[in-house]
Parts: structure tokens; sequence; C-alpha cells
């Protein structure tokens, strides 16, 4: 019952709306159900599945409002969650911030559910976990991995007559292969919102080979190298820089996006020419809601073009006070590349580091949105266009603003978790330190 | 992409989870334990007739309360409430899980019939069977967290006008943003198993915490100072501030009662200064690292790679493994660190985070040894996990952040004893003739199995010849767990004595937060590399 049509989703939101004695409410209504198998040391060590509906209520008496949430749909309990937000609203102080809400909007139609996704049951899930096993026991592997599938809804509904129904699928898979002595490490993690195009068997073996051939690493001194960054490796940096696009925070000076002397740097070319960064709820293999969490529409944005900050993201009030169009922020982002496969690019690399992914990524300088972490699960020395020999995990210290300036190549964009990102080979990027993990 | 500002303070995931209630009836539509036991038993009934070999049940109510503000405005006021009830069972030596937030007698027996079906779909591909370390039922017993005032019933007004005061004092002595906030935790949690539990208890948590900005607008430079507090195991009384409990020297610091507005007008100065602070030079360095700080650099450092279901390989997939690896440990000599390291996990000491009666499988919580006298001596362990270091009783370290998920082996609080020689924070700088005075926890990063580590820090103070000489920033430090432990030299004494913490530590998929707390006293390493961490963009 956690998935409801548009229909019922409708005659809820009315229902509850139907109780407001408030100058202005919304009503949000959102639900999830899916599923879940962990596995480790090639056997399951936890599986469970969820279900999960909630309905928010926010009420506002001229700039005071409040918000209220229950997981009971019953009339009395609609009624309930109302009054609830609108006493908390009478008791909030003003917020001089409040935004009227909006009228109705026009949303385009989503595209994110996928029925084969919504149909995973613990049966399917038991069946895809226990091919990522075959190939661990066939390879003489330790696999440890996650398989999740959740379908989920959200619709949005006020006193002024908007209205919006989304629906989504996903599932995702992760694995790590390791060698039974522990000195050997592979990793894959993979997202659809199509469960049709999830292949267990295939991704594990890709694991099972970085596991395989990273035994006997070799150390390297730490300094600066040309990388050859995986789409995951790539993602892990990019996931970081997105923070900054908020319009609020480059205006009031502390964001990389600040502008010296005050304002932003919207219109600056602050990447290389290479880049260009964009974000659309109807991508087929990233989708994201048709509407923000406040009820503006969502819709294909370019945020970076060849280099350029085209876009910033603002909140309505925010907005209103710099006289700016009211972008929301994306759901999920899409980076542009090129046609050339990894393979292509590691031909294509006389001296070079290829990264299969990053670990305990964490902001160092705010300023500069310096960041320092890890290589894991597969690090390889190249010379002469091939993969050499394993070598041991570096600590690095690197800003993704100077990564994208520093763009040699980009390859064919793929989808990893929750970003579609090409390959990327970078020149001079910072490993300070070695690690002795594997 | 998230909107969320560098200066403003995240709403943990955990807070999110519930739904909101009424902030001045927060409190507590509190169930009757008689008839949580008639529903426990319920649950373990129908786990056992669908042919569970075991099960353990768990009805919650989360409350949580987040009062955010910034400068001299509220942001938000939220209250939320969630109450459910998760069955876990063993069945053809499996485990299987499944929670609803429908708690009647007939829903949760459908969830405990659920749970016996996903341990049997999954047994099918399962290689060994789960062995539980057996565990003595206790009855109907409880515990209640011991504070003096419960931060539910302190009104949200009391609450704003201290934040809005807070930050005024931030405006007023030249900062240019603040973000303040308070958040309250209170688990209702209660326990059954058919071990013969019974297990009702009642825990609270809080953390005050505030961020102060401040910008130099010509050179587009800004910076940061956050507060000092810690996330504790207590109630409001937390923020009742006590001369007894401060601790003075460079900038005053807290045990168990914090002085909000005193730290707040300290960290605009201290902010105004570390803007204007001397780029550090890189290099070797003795560090001097207080309380504040140090919990961060313990937590990742000692509590992590000494958690049994990591050391095996339970989370290779996510959080990573352990370099402290079962061999080192059966050799009883594994040279840890220096001969001062003694570390200790806990699970009752008073005030902290990681405190409850008994563990979320209905083990008895205690305290036990991890590193003494520098050696590696013990894991953190759970029931299906002791058998592997030969041990016939768990550990009483199992947590799971809410009735919807599955509980697993999570970190007690774990502590580096203090010294047992009177010695001052005075003493130990005096000593130092090129160092680092490190206050406040940072930027933290350390691989996945926790050998390289990387932290930074609030403030960072020179030290030349036994004298703190002034401020500096840049400042992170690179070690390696092994040699980082047996640089330390000297430790101060049990005065210097407090808590550092966590509110959100995460692990697990999916994941889920857990609270724990790390004591030390303030303590001086010996030849760390520094590095500089300015850059131009």
């Amino acid at each position: 019952m956690a998935i409801l049509s548009k229909e019922q989703a409708e005659a809820i939101l009315k229902k509850a709306l139907s109780f407001s004695k408030a100058d202005e409410c919304t009503v949000t209504l959102g639900g999830s159900e899916g599923g879940n198998i962990r596995y480790a040391r090639n056997a399951v060590s936890t599986a469970g599945d969820s279900s999960q509906m909630s309905l928010g209520v926010t009420s506002a008496f001229g700039k005071r409002s409040g918000t209220a949430t229950i997981n009971e749909f019953d009339d009395a309990s609609l009624q309930k969650v109302v009054r609830r937000a609108e006493e908390l609203a009478q008791l909030a102080p003003e917020n001089p911030e409040y935004m009227p809400i909006l009228g109705p909007q026009n949303y385009l139609e989503p595209v994110g559910f996928k029925a084969s996704t919504a149909a995973m049951n613990p049966d399917k899930r038991a069946d895809d976990v226990a091919k990522s096993l075959k190939v661990a026991k066939d390879s003489k592997l330790e696999a440890a991995g996650y398989l999740e599938n959740t379908t989920g809804f959200n619709a949005v509904m006020n006193s002024k007559g908007l209205f919006g129904y989304n629906r989504s699928t996903d599932v995702s898979f992760s694995v790590t292969m390791r060698t039974p002595e522990g000195t050997g490490s592979g990793y894959v993690s993979k997202s659809y919102n199509d469960a049709g195009k999830l292949d267990t068997l295939a991704l594990t073996k890709i694991a099972a080979t970085k596991a395989a051939g990273s035994v006997g690493a070799k150390a390297i001194e730490p300094g600066k190298y040309t990388v050859i960054l995986e789409p995951l490796a790539a993602s892990d940096m990019m996931g970081n820089m997105f923070g900054g696009f908020d319009a609020r925070n480059a205006d009031e000076g502390r964001s990389y996006m600040s502008k010296k002397g005050g304002g932003t740097r919207l219109g600056e070319k602050l990447f290389d020419d290479k880049v260009t960064i964009y974000s659309d709820p109807l991508h087929p293999d990233l989708p994201f809601s048709t509407f923000s969490f406040d009820g503006r529409p969502q819709q294909r944005t370019v945020w970076v073009d060849k280099g350029v900050v085209k876009k910033l993201s603002y909140t309505r009030y925010w907005a209103q006070q710099k006289n700016a169009e009211a972008t929301p922020p994306p759901g999920r982002v899409v980076m542009e590349g090129g046609n050339s496969s990894l393979e292509d690019m590691i031909k294509g690399t006389d001296k070079g580091i290829l990264v299969t992914r990053f670990w305990y990524i964490r902001l160092v300088d705010q300023q500069t949105l310096l960041l320092t972490g890890l290589t894991r699960d597969g690090t390889f020395y190249i010379e002469n266009g091939k993969i050499q020999f394993p070598i041991k995990n570096f600590r690095f210290n690197e800003s993704p603003v100077i990564m994208l300036n520093n763009v040699e190549e980009l390859g064919r964009p793929e989808r990893t978790e929750n970003m579609i990102v090409p390959p990327m080979k970078i020149r001079d990027f910072t490993f300070t330190s070695l690690s002795d993990a594997v | 992409m998230s909107a969320m500002g560098v200066g403003a303070i995240a709403i943990p995931k955990s807070f999110l989870l519930g739904r909101e209630i009424d902030p001045l009836r927060a409190a507590y539509e509190a169930m009757d334990v008689a008839q949580k036991k008639q529903l426990a038993d319920a649950a373990l009934n129908a786990a056992r007739a669908k042919g569970a070999t075991y099960a353990d049940v768990r009805i919650g109510r989360y409350l949580n309360q987040f009062v955010s503000t910034r400068e001299n405005k509220v942001q938000g006021v939220a209250n939320t409430e969630s109450f459910g009830a998760g069955v876990r069972v063993l069945a053809n030596g499996c485990w299987g899980f499944a929670a609803s937030d429908n708690v009647t007698k007939e829903n949760i027996a459908k969830v405990a019939e659920r749970a016996v079906a996903v341990a049997k779909a999954n047994a099918k591909i399962q290689g060994e069977p789960v062995q539980l370390a057996p565990q003595r039922g206790f009855g109907e017993v409880s515990w209640k967290a011991p504070i003096e005032k419960n931060a539910f019933e302190v009104p949200v007004k009391e609450k704003v006008d201290m934040l809005l005061a807070a930050n005024a004092i931030a405006m007023g002595a030249g900062a240019n943003f603040v973000n303040s906030a308070i958040f309250a935790v209170n688990e209702q949690k209660y326990f059954a198993s058919t071990d013969g539990s019974y297990i009702d208890q009642d825990i609270h948590r809080i953390y005050p915490t505030f961020n102060v900005t401040k910008i130099d607008q010509a050179n587009g430079k800004f910076d940061t100072r956050r507060s000092l507090s810690t996330p504790m195991g207590m109630g409001y009384e937390y923020l009742s501030p006590s001369a007894d409990e401060k601790v003075t020297g460079v900038v005053t610091r807290y045990k168990k009662r914090y002085d909000m507005l005193e730290d707040m007008k300290a960290a605009a100065l201290d902010v105004a200064q570390k803007i204007k602070a001397k780029s550090v030079e890189p290099g070797k360095y003795d560090l001097i690292l207080d309380p504040s700080h140090l919990w961060l650099t313990i937590h990742e450092s000692v509590g992590h790679p000494t958690e049994l279901d990591r050391v095996l390989g339970y989370e290779a997939n996510y959080a990573g493994t352990s370099f402290l690896t079962l061999d080192k440990w059966q050799t009883k000599n594994f040279n840890f660190g220096s001969k001062l390291v003694n570390i200790v996990a806990d699970k009752t000491q008073p005030g902290s985070l990681g405190a409850v009666g008994w563990d979320d499988e209905g083990v008895k919580c205690k305290q036990w040894d991890l590193i003494k006298d520098g050696k590696l001596v013990n894991y953190q362990a759970i029931r299906d996990q002791v058998h592997i270091i030969g041990e016939k009783e768990s550990h009483g370290c199992c947590y799971s952040q809410s009735w919807a998920d599955v509980q697993f082996q999570r970190m007690a609080n774990v502590s580096l004893q203090p010294g047992k020689e009177k010695r001052s924070v005075q003493d130990l700088i005096k000593g130092v003739s090129k160092g680092i005075y490190i206050i406040g926890d940072g930027s933290f990063s350390i691989d996945q199995q926790r050998y390289n580590f990387q932290f930074g820090g609030q403030t960072f103070y020179e030290i030349k010849n036994g004298e703190i000489v002034g401020m500096l920033r840049d400042v992170a430090y690179q070690a390696n767990t092994q040699e980082f432990w047996n640089s330390l030299v000297d430790i101060a004494d049990k005065d210097d004595y407090r808590l550092g913490g966590a509110f959100n530590d995460g692990k697990g998929q999916p994941p889920q937060s857990n609270a724990v707390s790390h004591g030390s006293a303030t303590s001086r390493f010996n030849g760390v590399n520094v590095i500089n961490t300015a850059r131009k963009i």
C-alpha cells in the first residue's frame, strides 16, 4: 500500500487540505517500498524489506509557519496532523524569509518508474546475489556486497491549487572481491532505474579481475601524477562540489563560487573548456522528480557550459532578494564527455595512474574546496599505453575545482550511483602519502 | 546537489525518519510496559510457530527535536516521532529481519512471519549457519539514563532565546555569519527475546552546536570556528554552565556542563585571529592534542579497527576491514602503541553517548580492555561473533538506530585512559621545543584498513621552546596509526579527562547512525608529519 497511484495520492491530499483553516497550506505525501540483501565472507549477513509512507503538512498564518508529519491516513489522523501544523505555525516566530506558496504549475511527465524494478522480491534478490557468490566461489575470492531495490512516489498539493505526482524506481548493486590472504581487492558499484539492466554476474567478474590484478602492489613515491579516474572515482570527487552552486552562500562570500570583492562567479570561466554539466529530470538513465521539494518545476538545466558557470541555484527568497530566476537545485547531475573508452584512454597515456575509486573523502578547506581521501580497491601504474603493475594506495589532497581545470581528456560517460560522469584523464593530481591498506 | 551551505548545520539523516510532533507536547504517549510485553510475545510466538530457533523484537518510540537558527532568525523547529517494531529471527541457520510501523498484535505477528520468510529465502545461499552465543534471560527489567532535565520538556522558546542570544554575541564580536542549533534525542526502547528477557530502556542525548564565519571580502577569504561543545548522553542540564566543569587555558573548554554564550564569544575572537594567522610551515612537529580534538583520532584509529565485524570482513564492501587482524591479536604481543596507551571499551560510562543498561540483543553492558600497556588485547564483538575469538559471551555492543533497522555490531565508547602521574596541560607544553597545540576537531579521513589518516582541527597554536607564541592556520597532520600511537610520550592526568563524541557515526548497508563518546586527557605525540592545506583556485 506504500506506492499510491496518482489518483489515490490526490484523494488523500485533497482530504487533508479540506481540514485546513490556515492562510496557506501545503500537503506532501511520499512513500517507498523495497528490500535489500547484504552479504560478506561469501554468505548472507543481513537482509530485510521495508515499506513506509508519510504525509507532511505545512500551514502558515502570515509569515508564521509550522510543519507536522504523520504516518496514519484515516480521517481522524489527517485532521490531527493538520491541526498540529496549525498549532505549530501559531507558536512559531515570524520568519522574515517566508515566501507565499506557489499557484498551479506545469510539470513534465515523469519517466523514472520501471515495472521490472518494482517487481523485485526476496527470491529475485537472492538469485542475483547467488550469481555474484558463484563468481567468488569459482575464482576463490571472498565477496562482500549489497543489493537494494526501491520503488517510491512523492506528491504535493497546496491551497492555491498546485498538484504534482512523481513515481520512480532504483536498484543499486555493489560488491567488493578480496583475495583470501587480503592482498588484493576489487570493487564495482552501479545503480539503474531499470533492474533489467542489472547483471550481477558481469559486474562481479569486473571486481574479481581487479582483485586478482591488484595483488603484489608496489610502492611508488607520492607526488603530482597524471591520473585516469574511472567514472566511479570521478563521481566521488564531483559529488563534493555542487554545494558551491548555492547562490546565497556565493553571494555571502563563503563558497568557492564567491568573487573576490563581493558577488558570485556566475558567468565566469571557472573550469576547462571540456567541462559541461547539466541536469535533466527526463534523462532516461538518470531521471529524477519533475518538481522540487517546494513545488518548483524541474527541467533540463545547464549548470556549466564549456567551463563557464551558467547557473546557480536559488531559494525562492534569495531569488527575490537578488532579482534572479529561482532555479531549484537539481536532483541529479550529468557531466558530458567524449567517445573514448577507458581502454582507449589508457592506450593514449605515456605515464599515469589508473584509479578505480576513492574512499573517505572529506573537505579540508572550504575556501578552495580542497578535499582529502584515498584510492581504494584497485590502483594501477600505466606506462607506454599499458597497465604495468598494481600500486599501493595513496592519500590525495586535491580540489575538484583545480582538477576540472587540469582535464586532458574525457571518455564516454556512464551512470555510477547517482551521477553520470565520464572517465577523466587529469594532469598534476596531488598524492601526498602512501597507505598500507588493501 | 545539496543546497546546504558551507556554514549551515545539517539535519542528521536519522532525524528525518520520524513524523513530526507538537514541540510543546513533545512527549510521550508512552506505551504501558504490560502492553509492550503482550505485543512482544505475539511476535516471538509467531516467529517460533514458523520455525525460528531464535527471535527478538524491538518496539521503539524515537523522539527527536531539532531547533536551528542563523544570525537573528529561527530557521527551523522540527519535532519528529517514530514508533514501530522490528523483528529479527534465526531460521534455518540464517538471519531474517522485518519491521513495520503498524504495531498491533495481529500485524506484529505478520512481521515476525515475514522475517522468517526472509531468513528461509536467504538460507538457500547461506554458507555456514549463524552461531549465536548463549545469553541468559533477565526477565522483566528496566534502565533509565540518569538525566536531570528532560530536553523535550524544556520549552522551545527557551532554546530559541538561548541560541539567538548566543548568535547576537558572535555578531557583536565581529562575526559575519553564525549558525547555531540544538539537537535532542530520546530513545524509548523495549526489547524482548526468546531467551526470556523483557527490557525497557529510556535513553537521552543532546548536542548544542554552532559555527561562526568571518569574511575578509577584500581578500576574498573566509574562515570558520565551530563550537567546542560535544554531544553527550545527557539531558538539558548539559546547557547549565558550571565553573567546576570548565577547563581554562588558551581557550575555555568544557567537561559535563557547557557554556554556549561564553564559547560563542571565544569563537568570534578566535576566528578573527585565525583568518589572519600565519600559514603553517610543513614538517615534523610535536603535537599537543586537546580531548576536544583527540576524541576523533581515537574514534577513527582505535575505535573502528578494533570492531570485530570489520576485522572479519563483514564491512569489506562499505566501511572497510581492519589492519588489526586476528593473527596480530593471537600473538598477545602486538605492539599497537607506546606503554602509555591504555584504551578501554565501555557501554556504561555515565553521561556518555554509548551508555545503556543492555544492548540491542539483550546483553548486559560492561567495560573491557582493548589496548593494555600498548598491546592489542581484545576487540568489540557481539553474539554471533564472539565464538571466533574463543569467548562465550558477547561484549554487549549491538545497536540499531531505530525499530526499522536491523541491529548489528556498533562501536562502544572507546577511551584513552588518563596519565597516572600528576601532569597538567602546561606541564606537557613546557617540554615541547617545536610543536602545535590543536583544539577542536576538523577535517578527518582514514583508509579502509585504518593505517593512514589525516586530521585537521578548529584552532592551532604554535609552540616554541615550551611557550605558545601565536595562532597558525592551514594545518593538517598525516600519520600511520601504529607509528602515531607509538609516538605518544606524555598524557595529562584525570583532572583534564573529558569526553568528545560522534552524534552520527555511519556504518552498514543500508547505512545506520550510532552515537558514541571517546574520553581522553590532553596528550603529546612526538614528531608527527604536518602538511600545509592552503591552495589557490
